[in-house]
């Protein structure tokens, strides 16, 4: 394979300046000493982290996206894997259009959907519940769930389960003890992209959550749109850190590329 | 295909695979297509501000939206941002996806993380980075281009479409490396190799090799980019401010602010509309196209 020339090693490098900037220039600004917004230039400090336990509103919104994610990424993947099976082994009518549907999140933008939730939780009386916010997530998180799932369900060895049917095991003990072994990497995997998409999610969400039910990206987005100071920096960093340490761990476990751009079909 | 068999003769085939997606189906034409359905219909309801909304079907939002100076400037913005946005990261994105898929082994791995990577971090936390970046005329960006001697005085970003494009093409530009990624997977390197053994300079196979085989994955990536950037709300809504609406940033102010919903909704309907049929149009064209080019 040939290497990169010069002037493609000088693009690369303005692009990951370009990627990581932003990033982190939020992480520096955090550390500040001072009571303004700059870059530390005297010292790193930690009072805007200690900041953040003086400010219950966001301790509180980010429990409520722990749970939340936590919750609607365990939901999606218990509807998602059933669906993935029948979607990666039966040849039926409607097959595509139940796939297109399920994905169809990922299509419709989330602002659309934001609204349409609103509408919808309010007039079937879940407008600023909990339950509302969990069903508008486990919706948008699906499709993440389904795709993984699906890659690996897809991708599996049929053999094994015939060699266990015909060693007289019972449809419950073929799935329990062989398919969900299997598939096992897709679903955890598939739980943590939804995880993270859930935490992140900020467009639909903001129509939906209330407060006391704010989650974290809402809470900063409406604290940025009031003023702009270490505090947020600070919290955001915290943000960054954890999905840094989730988006590492996930690219051992499964390898990002193959995460984000699904599984690639093996060559015949 | 091996899904194609169905290998458990004591499954009964279509009913099994219905029953399987059952749960999923029933959430998604609950939660799913019930309020897409309700949205439509509320944008034909009529809103005052002290009788608030009013059940009946009529054309007043849909007049407004679409006949209204202001809602029309927004829209032109909108998409004006999302075409530059796109062109932006498609310019940025695939070469960088090329050099990407030319790095050896270890670099390979650490820089698709570090370029990936920021796809999956908050979007407020990166806009929140961008507008500390542009903050004001002695922002880091400013200093750094005056520095360079690229510009003699600030530029203002903060407020600005220049500094939503900017923000936007940093948010969005993982999506396009992503796409042009997976094609370029598909490509079979001992091609580039034939066409250099066989005299073609670098340009050359760039033009004639690499480009055509990468097109299809910058062309299905800057479709979803549009879509993204003329949809987007964080970033327009941090850096943009309160002045500077898009499509999504005005469908908050009227559901939330203004209380106005059957307005809002009728932006918002008119807004997954418009991009529909540029996201069909775009694949109509492009299939059209390569069909021809592969057959």
């Amino acid at each position: 394979m040939r290497r990169n020339g010069p002037v493609a090693i000088a693009f690369h490098t303005l692009i990951v300046v370009f990627m990581l900037a932003p990033i982190v220039v939020v992480c520096l600004v955090a550390f500040t000493p001072e009571g303004y917004l700059s870059l530390p230039s005297s010292g790193f400090s930690l009072r805007w982290f200690r900041a953040i336990g003086r400010y219950p509103e966001f301790v509180g919104a980010f429990w409520t996206s722990i749970w939340l994610g936590a919750l609607s990424s365990a939901l999606a993947l218990l509807l998602a894997v059933p669906a993935a099976l029948a979607i990666a082994r039966y040849r039926f009518r409607g097959r595509e259009a139940l796939a297109a549907l399920f994905l169809s999140p990922l299509m419709i933008p989330h602002v659309v959907l934001g609204v349409a939730f609103l509408r919808f939780f309010t007039q079937i009386g879940l407008g600023g519940r909990f339950a509302g916010l969990l069903l508008a997530h486990l919706v948008i998180v699906f499709p993440f769930a389904l795709r993984l799932t699906l890659a690996s369900a897809a991708g599996m060895d049929r053999a094994m389960e015939q060699a266990a049917i015909s060693l007289g095991a019972s449809d419950w003990a073929v799935l329990r003890r062989i398919t969900l072994p299997l598939i096992a990497p897709g679903i955890v995997s598939g739980w943590a992209l939804a995880f993270i998409q859930s935490f992140d999610e900020v467009t639909m969400t903001v129509f939906v959550a209330a407060p006391g039910i704010e989650t974290l990206p809402v809470r900063m987005f409406l604290y940025i749109q009031d003023n702009i100071d270490p505090l947020v920096t600070s919290v955001s960093a915290s943000v960054i850190a954890v999905t840094v340490v989730a988006l590492i761990c996930l690219d051992r476990l499964y390898g990002l590329d193959r995460l984000l751009v699904g599984e690639r079909q093996r060559e015949p | 295909m091996r899904s194609g068999k169905v290998s458990r003769p004591s499954l009964g085939g279509a009913r099994v695979a219905w029953l399987l997606s059952l749960p999923a189906l029933a959430i998604f034409v609950a939660v799913v297509i019930v309020p897409l359905a309700m949205t439509a219909l509320l944008s034909f309801h009529d809103w005052g501000q002290y009788k608030g909304i009013e059940p009946v079907l009529i054309l007043k939002n849909w007049r407004e939206v679409l006949t209204d100076p202001y809602f029309r400037e927004m829209f032109v913005r909108t998409f004006r941002i999302a075409l530059l946005v796109t062109l932006i990261t498609a310019l940025l994105g695939a070469p960088e996806a090329y050099i990407l898929n030319r790095m050896r082994s270890p670099w390979r791995g650490i820089f698709l993380l570090v370029i990936l990577g920021p796809l999956l971090i908050s979007v407020v936390a990166r806009t929140l980075g961008w507008a500390l970046l542009f903050g004001g005329s002695s922002g880091v960006v400013n200093r750094a281009l005056m520095g360079l001697g690229l510009i003699k005085g600030p530029l203002p970003f903060m407020f600005t479409e220049t500094g939503v494009v900017v923000a936007l093409s940093h948010v969005l530009l993982p999506f396009l490396v992503l796409a042009v990624w997976a094609a370029l997977q598909r490509v079979d390197v001992q091609v580039e190799n034939a066409a250099t053994s066989l005299g073609a300079g670098h340009l050359t196979v760039l033009r004639r090799i690499v480009l055509p085989q990468a097109m299809p994955g910058v062309l299905s990536g800057a479709i979803i980019v549009f879509a993204l950037a003329a949809s987007a709300f964080a970033t327009p809504a941090i850096i943009g401010g309160r002045r500077l609406k898009v499509a999504a940033t005005l469908a908050y102010d009227e559901f939330l602010n203004t209380l106005n919903w059957p307005l809002g909704a009728a932006v918002a309907v008119l807004l997954l509309l418009a991009l529909v049929a540029v996201i069909l149009g775009c694949n109509a064209l492009i299939e059209r196209r390569y069909a021809e080019a592969f057959r």
